[in-house]
């Protein structure tokens, strides 16, 4: 990635340029889509800042998405640090999901601390579980782990489908799901807790989860630059036969890395399973794991990054589905942006570069030619 | 299960399995030309609202079919653009591609026909017809053969007998022509291919564009043959199951039509749980048909049942200067 950076394109640009940059085009893109259905790009945004961040309403949905999309946009990061691209997010949250319910479901819990507790140690068991086989496959079997994550969705889909159908459905319930978690297992929204109560009124959906979201990145962080494991993720990530040649463990970085990032992944189904829906269903990540790829890329790998990328998509999530209800256009919308925001910042990012590294090589060689 | 039952599911097992063989040709091509292409799903969606939305005001499929491979080749060109011209992740630009084509297609057939993001039904000339080969019904009653002939094999759409015929012109292409040499070469070991003065980009566009064709016409059948017409998300995962049948197949043709026919036979199945049933005499769950073509991928990936190695310079960009 950083083959192109030279003396002649500074590295703020490249940190900070090229992402808005790329986020631009994205938006001028989006507003032509509109335009282009016959719909006016300046309403959309009035109603998407208005409907995400207008009210404490919209800001508790907004938190709600931000919380879900720091997890998988971390769990991204971390697998891209090692040069491995974990598509498998969603996946790997679905069988958080089952984690969380089994965990819920297991007995009364008198407190929902404790409950937390071990709802989270199970999402990120059962994500990180999901995320070792594929991982597995990749270090001892050279299996793509692009296709094998891919793969291993679809497993898991099915699975849950299976599991929510035929076992974990209580008699007499229609719906495919499990039974709704214990009074024990309810976790605080942002308007329970003392302080944020004064802002949020009503019940929203955003919950103590956020904390431990942030929590997260921290750690990540720290994990990536501040550990001895992390230097070895970052350099296996530069170059394989490098590592290699410094005694790094190959198999061990890659499994180590992805049980990391299936945790993460698994760890987003305290948020919506446990906080939210408070019983598992179909589908439970509703693509927040694919978000996860737009957030990692768009928050340039880095977990700051991330966290304020995840914020973005999480009004863009919020936005659009007011988009959805106040307006005609359809709620598909925010996945045009997500798509484009992938696109510019993931698949484009050498094309912003390149510009970019023109417009400075002009700029430099009129102030030589001014000296 | 009775002879007309096993002929009823070897009908669909066919239908089912031509739009997998049309993407999954369409994948042989790119990424034996070294353009890894995850967005075989978008290029299909698109391809299939495309075709949906102009079968449908024109009433004609051809023209149906003509918008859907113009659609395709669309977003196969930006895909060339962000893998080839400006050497992207290319596997990042397949899943931007996906959700964009998720998308994309959505807000245009809701804004044509308002109705909830579908194109109105096809009916007479906005769909391919069955095509009843000669002599079917004439020897509909030859015992065994006769009603093989007559419900599995004749009274299929254009599309079907077009993907089966390209499976042969494939190999022909790829092992017979010097065309087919190049883009195997170009997916092997590019810096040969440019040191013999043939230009690497041209080749992986060619090929690129030919998968934009490919998808096309698997797009067009799923809304003009398969269904009367295009729906929200209806290539539901047949893009990754044709990617997952073009490793199966190990990237060659002629095992590309046998997987697809394999995962075509699945989907087949899902569709028949009681048929099941009463051959294996256990209750398999449904969830569980779904997911064997790709747990079946999973194991042919982990070298089980011989090995999958994919075109060497997949994935990797090409930079003439190093």
């Amino acid at each position: 990635m950083d083959e192109t950076s030279n003396a002649m394109f500074p590295r703020w640009a490249d940190l900070i340029l090229v992402p808005l940059i790329s986020l631009l085009l994205a938006a001028i893109i989006s507003a032509l889509v509109l335009l282009a259905i016959g719909q006016s790009p300046v309403e959309a945004i009035n109603v998407m800042v208005d409907g995400a961040l207008g009210s404490s309403y919209g800001w508790g949905y907004t938190l709600y998405y931000t919380t879900s999309f720091i997890f998988t946009g971390l769990a991204v990061t971390i697998a891209f640090h090692a040069s491995l691209f974990n598509i498998g997010g969603e996946g790997q949250a679905q069988l958080g999901g089952l984690g969380v319910a089994l965990v819920c479901l297991a007995f009364p819990w008198p407190h929902w601390s404790l409950a937390l507790l071990a709802a989270t140690l199970g999402a990120a068991a059962f994500g990180a579980a999901w995320a070792a086989v594929p991982a597995y496959l990749q270090a001892k079997r050279g299996s793509h782990i692009v296709i094998t994550t891919i793969m291993f969705n679809y497993i898991a889909s099915a699975l849950i489908v299976y599991l929510l159908v035929d076992v974990l459905r209580p008699a007499g319930q229609m719906d495919p799901a499990t039974a709704r978690f214990p009074e024990g297992a309810k976790l605080p929204t942002l308007d329970m807790i003392p302080g944020f109560n004064l802002i949020f009124l009503k019940p929203v959906p955003a919950n103590v989860t956020l904390f431990i979201a942030l929590a997260m990145a921290v750690v990540v962080w720290a994990i990536l630059w501040r550990t001895r494991l992390g230097y070895q993720i970052r350099a296996f990530g530069k170059s394989e036969p490098a590592a290699k040649y410094a005694g790094i463990n190959p198999t061990k970085i890659i499994l180590v890395t992805m049980i990391l990032s299936g945790a993460l992944a698994g760890m987003m189904s305290i948020n919506n399973v446990m906080g939210e829906a408070e019983r598992l269903l179909q589908n439970s990540a509703e693509g927040a794991g694919f978000i996860g790829i737009a957030v990692a890329l768009m928050g340039r790998n880095h977990p700051f990054g991330v966290v304020l990328a995840a914020f973005l998509f999480g009004f863009l999530y919020q936005g659009g589905a007011e988009l959805g209800l106040w307006t005609s256009i359809p709620i598909e919308m925010r996945i045009v942006v997500q798509g484009l925001v992938i696109l510019f910042t993931g698949a484009l990012d050498m094309m912003v570069r390149m510009l970019l590294t023109k417009a400075f090589g002009l700029f430099q060689s009129r102030k030589l030619g001014a000296v | 299960m009775d002879y007309a039952t096993l002929l009823q599911i070897l009908d669909s097992t066919l239908r089912l399995a031509t739009p997998l063989l049309l993407a999954c040709l369409a994948g042989l091509y790119s990424e034996r030309a070294g353009v890894f292409d995850i967005g075989l799903e978008g290029k299909m969606l698109m391809a299939a609202m495309a075709s949906g939305a102009v079968a449908f005001l024109t009433g004609s499929v051809w023209l149906g079919l003509l918008a859907g491979i113009g659609a395709s080749l669309v977003l196969a060109a930006i895909h060339g653009l962000a893998s080839i011209t400006f050497r992207g992740n290319q596997l990042i630009a397949g899943v931007a591609l996906n959700f964009l084509a998720s998308g994309i297609t959505v807000l245009i057939a809701q804004r044509l026909f308002g109705q909830g993001g579908r194109t109105p039904p096809l009916t007479g000339d906005g769909r391919f017809g069955p095509i009843t080969l000669p002599f079917a019904d004439a020897l509909k009653d030859v015992p065994i053969f006769g009603p093989l002939y007559h419900e599995v094999i004749s009274g299929h759409s254009f599309l079907v007998y077009l993907a089966i015929a390209l499976v042969p012109f494939t190999w022909w292409v790829l092992y017979r022509t010097r065309f087919g040499l190049r883009l195997r070469a170009v997916g092997e070991n590019p810096a040969a291919v440019d040191t013999a003065g043939v230009s690497v980009v041209g080749l992986r566009f060619a090929a690129v564009g030919i998968t934009g064709i490919l998808c096309g016409l698997a797009g067009a059948y799923m809304a003009t043959a398969l269904q009367a017409g295009f729906g929200r998300e209806m290539t539901a995962g047949r893009g990754y199951i044709a990617l997952a049948a073009l490793i199966f197949a190990k990237w060659r043709p002629v095992a590309a039509l046998w997987a697809c026919l394999l995962f075509g036979f699945f989907q087949a199945l899902a569709l028949r749980p009681d048929v099941v049933e009463a051959v294996v005499q256990v209750k398999i769950p449904v969830p569980f048909l779904d997911a064997l073509p790709y747990i079946l991928t999973v194991v042919v990936l982990a070298g089980f049942i011989g090995k999958a190695i994919p075109p060497r310079a997949g994935g990797e960009p090409y930079v003439k200067e190093r």
